[in-house]
């Protein structure tokens, strides 16, 4: 799918390096890849392989030492993130990407309806919180508060965050780490049906190899470079993995 | 609402202890301002109102006896608005049930009238009716301390004859809002009373038909007082003028104007201190609690949240806080001001005291509060935005901690873990260790100044009722008398000792400098009434020349061997020239002394005195006042005891009652930012006291580390303290030093101790709170938070 379809994300050369107390980090060493519209990518690697930093890049997140990052916007628009500044990329998060974090990371002191409005809130065009949380079933939890809701229902809350303001891009950094087998599928199953319905470009990073199988693409990150692309000729159902 | 406003007020309900501990910082220094303020504004008012409404004289000009007619042509001279003549007249009064001698004056009425100018504020009853010579209005707090009213009767003695006198009022007057007697520090209700009679009455009584003795004068609009003092001066010295008088030198202006100063000098000073203090406190504060808030804000900002949109949102978690403990700081002020204002109302006879908050004041306080506020927030929101949301998001590098002294020296190794964890942990964050120091060291200090107010003044009269003033009884007679009137009073019941003193009321001039007060003359080393340094010596007077307070020399910029113009402004009214022959550093009033037997000299005179101070056997005090009371040249009778007692109550109302307000005030100080540094720290560290816990560590091994650090923080936090401390004293030392009192600049080791008390107290009670905390650590809940 991807021969015909547009790049969204277009990475070269990319480096970063971190300093940590009295240690330099080299997490990425040079990274060249291709994300593309609507489609499913699962980025594997070992804890330390890079993928966190990558994804993070390119989620405006954090800036790259070397090399550039593009992305391309659904009219065609591209934005240069490598050079951009504290306040462009500010932009950018708020518009066109959606974050979900392996720790959920919601806000302890409002509601789950609070919680995705939070991002509504800024948002141009967003999904009512009440939508969102409908899409990942927690259509019954609206007032419930984080300490109140189980691990899997606190990564769907944030699941519903991330897509209630319609982005064109939603990355994911380890979903399921956090939970158990049955609730991370029920976790992936959402994610997968959200690319599926709405076109949502979906990047996935994990260390756990079966959810590879799920994917439109593999990536295997290795030491902060691209080891090997692997396209699946066919998507296995999340509800069909089993580790 | 929109959902980062419900998350701010959600925040605010689960920081309100620490708000309510910043929100209390603020209204403490909020508060000082407002009271000392609103206080000082509505005394200034009452002042100014009464004196306007009741048209108090600028000038005074006593004289012995000047005939009515000379008004007239007085009255044509160049900026002259009203003038006034009257009948003065010293007085001694019986009131039946009260043994003790009382004095007071008498002042004539026009009959039946108000006077034009020093009008009655009638509290009771009327003026006394035209051509009545019986009747008298009496003031007020005389009135009250014997319960008298309209229609009862007093005995007076005017001019050695007995009069018995029927109240037909009870009122106060812009010239005796201070009613002490002239030779008193202090207001003695019981024993001095202002009595207003008809002229005719009061002429006949005193032999001043067709006379007056005092002169008021109100001057026109931009006319020169100084210039008009010397023409009536001139025109009225053959009836034996004093001297013009101003405001200045009428004791109740003069008093008040004094409890003015004192108070603008408190005003400016004290919340200047306490404001600064909680502004910094606020700042260090509202930064520690916004670093805490780092994962939801880089949360915040990974979703796109502007870094403008940010600031304005912990802005406002600090302009919240702010504004609570802003108007908290109000609501107590001003509160507190009324009940003082009440207390000074004691004192101060206004005829009506409003208070209102001064707007300028309300701008004032929250102005600086919330710059402070601002400011803190602003440093830490801006650090906590520049940095990329990943890194927040990541956990923090762990700290480069490195071998120190503290391993290689024998203490060091001699430490068991958790106070090697506590030690390092202060070492690795100096500037945060050293900020949560000064902070708790400022409230120290502030504890300190207030311990110092309270215990300078006590021994500042300690010493003047001690050490200075070791007579029972102060008589001043009616007339100059001969010395050996002191022979008489030796063989009175119950006299054990008697020093006698000659004083004259005077001008010391030095240069274009002048000072009017009174020259004293006693024994060349006086027993009775010792004259003392600051440190409590007795000096004796030195053989020829005058000795002045140090506080007096300084106004009159003079030095030893200078030499002093003094102008006498009674008798013979002689100016003379002495040297400048020593100083004294006394802390209470200013004085003149020099030896009796000069003085009478330089006034050309034999042998004669004012007055004698008595030394009394308790036992037979009673029969001692009575035949002090026959004697016919007695115009004053002093008690020491009672003076004592007056001064204190005065100082125990109003100096010590602020004080112990800003003692209270630099509590809730210490208490709010010792509990808000443990806090701090406590979240700061939660997660590595869980890890401790899960690790096997009991919870009293763990609470240890975190009580460690607080008491060794606050154990640092005490020396700095006194040092502070001693600035802050030092400071309001300065600014209270003025005509009445210099508070002596002596620290007591209760001050040292009442301000490491008061932190460690504070330190205890935060202990349990952050220990009853600890036990609610979720273990597992902090651990799963990050990686």
């Amino acid at each position: 799918m991807h021969d015909s379809a547009q790049a969204v994300f277009q990475t070269r050369g990319l480096k970063r390096f971190y300093q940590m107390g009295d240690v330099t980090i080299q997490a990425l060493r040079g990274v060249d890849l291709e994300l593309f519209s609507g489609e499913l990518v699962v980025m594997l690697g070992a804890s330390g392989s890079g993928k966190s930093t990558l994804l993070n890049i390119m989620g405006g997140l954090d800036s790259a030492s070397e090399g550039s990052v593009h992305y391309i916007d659904h009219s065609r628009h591209t934005h240069e993130l490598t050079h951009a500044s504290q306040r462009q990329l500010t932009e950018f998060r708020r518009h066109h990407v959606g974050f979900v974090f392996q720790f959920y990371n919601l806000i302890s002191s409002l509601t789950a309806r609070e919680n995705v409005a939070i991002v509504t809130d800024i948002s141009r065009d967003p999904m009512t919180p009440e939508e969102a949380l409908a899409m990942v079933g927690l259509e019954q939890r609206l007032d419930h508060f984080p300490s109140q809701l189980s691990g899997g229902e606190q990564q769907r809350v944030a699941i519903a965050r991330a897509i209630a303001k319609r982005p064109e891009v939603l990355l994911c950094d380890e979903p399921t780490g956090a939970l158990d087998f049955r609730t991370g599928i029920r976790v992936l199953e959402v994610l997968e049906t959200l690319n599926r319905t709405t076109g949502t470009t979906l990047a996935i990073i994990t260390h756990n190899e079966v959810i590879g199988e799920m994917a439109d693409r593999v990536i295997r990150l290795r030491d902060g470079q691209v080891g090997d692309i692997h396209a699946n000729t066919q998507r296995t159902p999340p509800g069909e993995l089993r580790w | 609402m929109s959902t980062l406003h419900r998350k701010l007020l959600r925040d605010l309900l689960r920081l309100k202890g620490q708000s309510l501990a910043i929100a209390a910082v603020i209204a403490s220094g909020v508060m000082t301002l407002i009271l000392a303020v609103t206080t000082l504004d509505a005394l200034t008012r009452a002042q100014s109102d009464f004196y306007a409404s009741h048209h108090y004289p600028d000038l005074f000009v006593d004289v012995k006896r000047a005939p009515l007619g000379l008004v007239d042509h007085l009255q044509t001279l160049d900026g002259v608005s009203r003038m006034a003549p009257r009948v003065r007249a010293g007085v001694r009064l019986a009131v039946t049930g009260f043994d003790d001698p009382v004095r007071g004056q008498i002042l004539s009425l026009p009959d039946g009238r108000q006077p034009s100018l020093n009008r009655l504020h009638l509290v009771a009853g009327s003026l006394p009716e035209a051509g009545r010579a019986d009747q008298a209005v009496v003031s007020d707090a005389f009135a009250e301390a014997h319960g008298l009213a309209p229609g009862d009767t007093l005995e007076a003695i005017i001019d050695g004859r007995q009069t018995r006198l029927r109240l037909s009022g009870i009122a106060r007057s812009p010239e005796v809002i201070y009613q002490a007697a002239p030779t008193d520090l202090l207001p003695d209700y019981q024993r001095y009373a202002t009595l207003w009679m008809n002229e005719r009455a009061l002429a006949n009584a005193f032999g001043m038909e067709g006379a007056f003795n005092q002169l008021l004068v109100t001057l026109q609009p931009g006319a020169d007082a100084a210039t008009l003092g010397n023409e009536l001066d001139q025109a009225l010295a053959r009836y034996g003028a004093t001297g013009t008088q101003t405001r200045h030198d009428q004791q109740s202006h003069r008093f008040l104007e004094e409890e003015l100063a004192q108070q603008r000098a408190q005003a400016a000073i004290l919340p200047t201190i306490f404001l600064a203090v909680s502004a910094f406190l606020l700042n260090v504060v509202m930064g520690r609690i916004i670093r805490t808030q780092r994962e939801p804000l880089a949360m915040l900002k990974a979703f796109g949240y502007r870094d403008g949109e940010l600031a304005r949102h912990y802005g406002l978690l600090a302009g919240l806080i702010v504004l609570l403990g802003w108007a908290l700081g109000v609501a107590l002020g001003a509160w507190a001001a009324r009940g003082l204002g009440g207390i000074y109302a004691e004192y101060f006879r206004f005829a009506e005291m409003h208070f209102r908050v001064p707007a300028w004041a309300m701008a004032l306080a929250l102005g600086v509060a919330g710059i402070a506020a601002l400011l803190g927030t602003w440093h830490a929101v801006w650090r906590a935005v520049r940095e990329p949301p990943a890194a927040a998001m990541r956990p923090p590098a762990p700290q480069r901690f490195r071998r120190t002294w503290l391993e290689r020296s024998a203490l060091g190794r001699g430490l068991g873990h958790e106070a090697r964890i506590v030690l390092r942990h202060l070492l690795r964050h100096p500037a945060k260790a050293g900020l949560s120091v000064a902070g708790i060291a400022l409230s120290a200090g502030l504890l300190m100044m207030g311990a110092y107010q309270l215990g300078a003044v006590d021994k500042m009269l300690d010493q003047q009722y001690r050490q200075v003033m070791r007579m029972d009884i102060e008589l001043t007679f009616s007339e100059v008398t001969p010395a050996r009137a002191a022979g008489e009073l030796r063989h009175q019941p119950g006299v054990l000792a008697v020093e006698t003193w000659r004083r004259v009321p005077v001008t010391l001039m030095h240069e274009h400098r002048e000072y009017r007060t009174s020259l004293l003359g006693t024994e060349a080393q006086p027993q009775l009434r010792q004259i003392l340094d600051i440190d409590g010596h007795p000096q004796a007077l030195p053989g020829d020349g005058v000795m002045l307070t140090r506080f007096l020399a300084e106004l009159l910029q003079a030095e030893v061997g200078d030499t002093l113009e003094i102008a006498v402004l009674d008798g013979r009214r002689q100016r003379l020239t002495l040297p400048l022959a020593a100083l004294v550093d006394e802390p209470i009033g200013v004085g003149a002394y020099l030896q009796r037997d000069s003085l009478n000299a330089l006034l050309g005179e034999g042998p004669a005195i004012s007055g004698a101070w008595l030394l009394v056997d308790p036992d037979q005090a009673d029969r001692l006042h009575r035949a002090l009371h026959q004697l016919p040249r007695v115009a004053g009778i002093g008690l020491l005891s009672e003076a004592e007692r007056g001064i204190r109550d005065y100082m125990d109302e109003t100096i010590l009652m602020f004080a112990l307000v800003f003692v209270a005030l630099a509590g809730s100080i210490a208490f709010g930012v010792i509990y808000n540094n443990a806090r701090i720290t406590f979240a700061e560290r939660a997660r590595e006291l869980a890890t401790l816990r899960v690790l096997g560590y009991t919870r009293s091994e763990v609470a240890r580390i975190l009580l460690g650090e607080i008491a060794l923080i606050t154990a640092l936090a005490i020396p700095l303290g006194w040092l502070i401390g001693i600035g802050f004293s030092a400071l309001l030392n300065q600014a209270f030093s003025n005509d009445l009192f210099r508070v002596p600049l002596v620290l007591t080791p209760y001050a040292f101790g009442f301000a490491a008390a008061g932190v460690i107290a504070a330190s205890l009670v935060v202990a349990v709170l952050v220990i009853r905390r600890l036990g609610r650590l979720d273990m597992i809940g902090v651990l799963k938070a990050v990686e």
